[in-house]
């Protein structure tokens, strides 16, 4: 898949999963490797490792999972994703998550956050597409340079349709070059930002009530069966905090 | 005033119609100085008039929902009829100049509750120059008060000038702030020719009494020009 | 297509109902995270290139003739504070009544009759532009205009800032509009061929996170 004269790599892995816990598909492509882990009950474990040095600048990452009607599946990180400046420091790079859900089927995705280091420029974009009765559980960290560093260049688009329809479309943008990005209206010089996403079927009857969670996060609904929770803080720990309380409150509603 | 005919939604923003052809409430809209009663000539209004009509408020306050809040505690009417409208931070902006969030306000309150025969538009307290759109209201009352000097109705402004009707309220403090409302009076009538001028103390039982007769007066008026179902 | 419908849609006193609304800058402001004219600038320039994007696009796409039903569910997917969307289909409706009346055209009254509770105001802002034969880049410009000039009016109300500092802020901003404006209708232009995703979706997540809890205020000066 490597572009003649390209720098970077390109990789792309892949997960399927069925009912029961199965997983038909399960194929890593360095430096994306895939590792099913122990899950009880109807549910599929899955652990992104070994993406620890990438993505460096001019890579491009894809990462595809369907999750079929009926089925079950978990998506972790075994560690922080690390955007590092790259080989071809002027082209960024990629990494393109696609995820499907099926008819009753549930996607709970939930890596640990994306660090932007300085000098790096990272572009993600993560396609989620939901059948109408599908759930989904999606968290999205974002780390704005190491400890006291100045951060890369980010930008992270998420979007989310349902029954062919969109629900939730969102793009941030952060670091050096990016207009106003640390200014009262975008991140007001906190560090860290992300969300959690909840797309219930249920959540139709029963929507989520909106809450401010502190000065810095709130818990809304979405103009559809969907809630989320946005945050910004100082660091990871305090966004993870914010986003596991605003879910807590979620878990409380529904 | 502007009892006018032949309008239809949305060309003339204050129609005379609803758009199913039947009579809209009257509007009516008070201005006037910070403090000189006209949360309280509202609600006195309020009481005297809401057993035998059907009405609502709209506050624009400098401070979202003061007046409002201090006509729920009050309790003059049930929550559902008094809406809050911010203004920026400046009233008579939102009463004269772009009168399209009270024009949301007063419509969604006739469809919340039901055909309502008088609404109530109240400015947040402003200077004398506070005037109302005649797109908003059909007729406006401008309050002052005698406590804030007997010299007002001779400086004139706009609202004093040119309002349907002026109150000058708290006659009963007249003698402990030194003001002469007979002066008070000339000078009105030198200024508004013969437009009215009532003199009230809400504190005085029936106090409110000439206002609630000149607002009835007003709704005999707009009701004979729009009989109630016709299409125009 | 007329310069001058153009300069009198994105009027400051066009009565649409803007000037009760700060953009969030009441918000920000109580935060203490604008407090003078280099906030004030940081601030407006973020707003511009987040919400006043997928704002300017919104309006774009809606002023070519793309289905603003389409367009307003877009607009929801954007959007994921309730108190935001409340805000944006009221601003909708005061906008199309306003319009109505200035320019009376059958596809505004058909958007009114179809829907009573409003479309989002960028929508509303592009069938406005459409109906008065501007161009969407006419449209996306506006809205543009007035993602960073509301909340800058606003802070000169609420903070007795400097009205000329205020200004000199949103003139070093003309070139970024316009660059905006561009983005925007580039976007625009690719929605007939696939779909409202091509709409950017750029977004602030102090302005979704301080909107909730602004509308919840027992006091407040703005109504967003």
């Amino acid at each position: 898949m490597n572009a003649p004269g390209r720098a970077g790599v390109a990789a792309h892995a892949r997960i399927a999963a069925a009912p029961g816990g199965a997983l038909p598909v399960l194929r890593s492509e360095a430096p994306l490797a895939l590792r099913r882990t122990r899950a009880a009950g109807p549910w599929a474990q899955v652990a992104v490792v070994g993406a620890m040095s990438a993505p460096l600048g001019g890579d491009r990452l894809r990462l595809t999972a369907d999750v079929a009607a009926g089925a079950a599946l978990r998506v972790g990180s075994a560690a922080a994703t690390l955007a590092l400046p790259g080989r071809a420091p002027s082209e960024p790079a990629t990494y393109d998550i696609a995820l499907a859900v099926g008819e009753g089927g549930e996607l709970r995705w939930l890596p640990e956050p994306v660090i932007s280091v300085r000098g790096s420029e990272l572009h993600t974009t993560t396609r989620v597409d939901l059948a109408a009765g599908a759930r989904l559980v999606l968290r999205e960290e974002q780390v704005l340079g190491r400890a006291g560093e100045e951060p890369g260049r980010l930008r992270a688009r998420l979007t989310v349709r349902r029954d062919g329809r969109p629900l939730f479309d969102q793009q941030l943008a952060f670091g050096p070059g990016t207009p106003g990005w640390d200014g009262g209206a975008v991140l007001g010089g906190h560090r860290a930002v992300g969300q959690l996403l909840v797309v219930d079927p249920r959540l139709a009857d029963a929507p989520a009530e909106a809450r401010s969670l502190g000065g810095t996060a709130v818990l809304t609904p979405l103009a559809g069966p969907a809630a989320l929770v946005t945050a910004v803080a100082d660091d990871a720990l305090a966004l993870r905090r914010l986003l596991e309380r605003g879910a807590g409150y979620l878990c409380r509603t529904r | 005033m502007h009892l006018d005919h032949h309008e239809t939604y949305p060309t003339r923003h204050t129609c005379t119609l609803r758009p199913d052809g039947t009579r809209r409430a009257l509007r009516i809209g008070l201005g006037g100085p910070v403090g000189s009663g006209k949360t309280a000539t509202v609600a006195a209004l309020c009481r005297e008039l809401r057993d035998s009509l059907s009405i609502a408020v709209v506050t624009n306050d400098i401070y979202t929902r003061e007046d409002a809040d201090f006509l729920l505690r009050n309790a003059v009417l049930p929550a559902e009829r008094i809406t809050a409208v911010e203004t920026g931070a400046c009233p008579h902006t939102a009463i004269r100049d772009d009168i399209s969030a009270n024009l949301e306000a007063v419509e969604e309150l006739e469809d919340r509750t039901g055909p309502l025969d008088l609404i109530f538009v109240e400015s947040g307290g402003d200077n004398l120059t506070a005037t109302f759109s005649t797109g908003l209201v059909d007729a406006q009352v401008f309050v002052i008060d005698v406590a804030a000097g007997d010299d007002i109705p001779r400086k004139g402004g706009p609202g004093v000038t040119t309002a349907d009707l002026l109150v000058v309220n708290k006659t009963d403090l007249a003698p402990h702030v030194g003001s002469d409302l007979a002066a008070m009076a000339r000078d009105a009538r030198a200024q508004r020719g013969d437009l009215p001028v009532a003199f009230t103390s809400l504190t005085a039982p029936g106090g409110i009494g000439p206002v609630v007769d000149w607002v009835r007066g007003r709704l005999a008026a707009w009701t004979a020009a729009h009989p109630a179902g016709v299409g125009a | 297509m007329s310069t001058a419908a153009l300069l009198l849609i994105a009027d400051g006193r066009f009565p649409a109902g803007g000037h009760a609304h700060s953009g969030g800058m009441e918000a920000a402001i109580r935060a203490g995270r604008v407090t003078g004219p280099a906030t004030l600038a940081a601030f407006c320039s973020g707003r511009l290139h987040t919400a006043g994007l997928t704002a300017a696009a919104l309006a774009a796409a809606a002023c070519g003739g793309c289905d603003p039903c389409d367009l307003d569910e877009a607009a929801d997917a954007r959007t994921p504070s309730p108190a935001l969307r409340a805000t944006a289909r009221r601003l909708g409706r005061q906008l199309l009544r306003a319009a109505r009346a200035t320019w009376p055209a059958p596809h505004l009254d058909a958007v009114a009759a179809e829907h009573p509770g409003g479309l989002h105001q960028p929508v509303v802002l592009g069938l406005a532009a459409r109906a008065v034969g501007l161009a969407p880049r006419d449209a996306a410009l506006a809205a543009a205009h007035e993602a960073a000039g509301g909340p800058a009016f606003a802070a000169v109300r609420l903070l007795g800032l400097d009205p000329f500092d205020a200004t000199a802020v949103l003139a070093r901003l003309a070139p970024d509009l316009d660059r905006v404006a561009d983005r925007a209708t580039a976007a625009a232009a690719a929605v007939p061929r696939h779909g409202t995703d091509a709409l950017p979706a750029a977004s602030a997540p102090l302005l979704d996170i301080t909107a909730e809890a602004h509308a919840t205020w027992p006091v407040r000066l703005f109504a967003s």
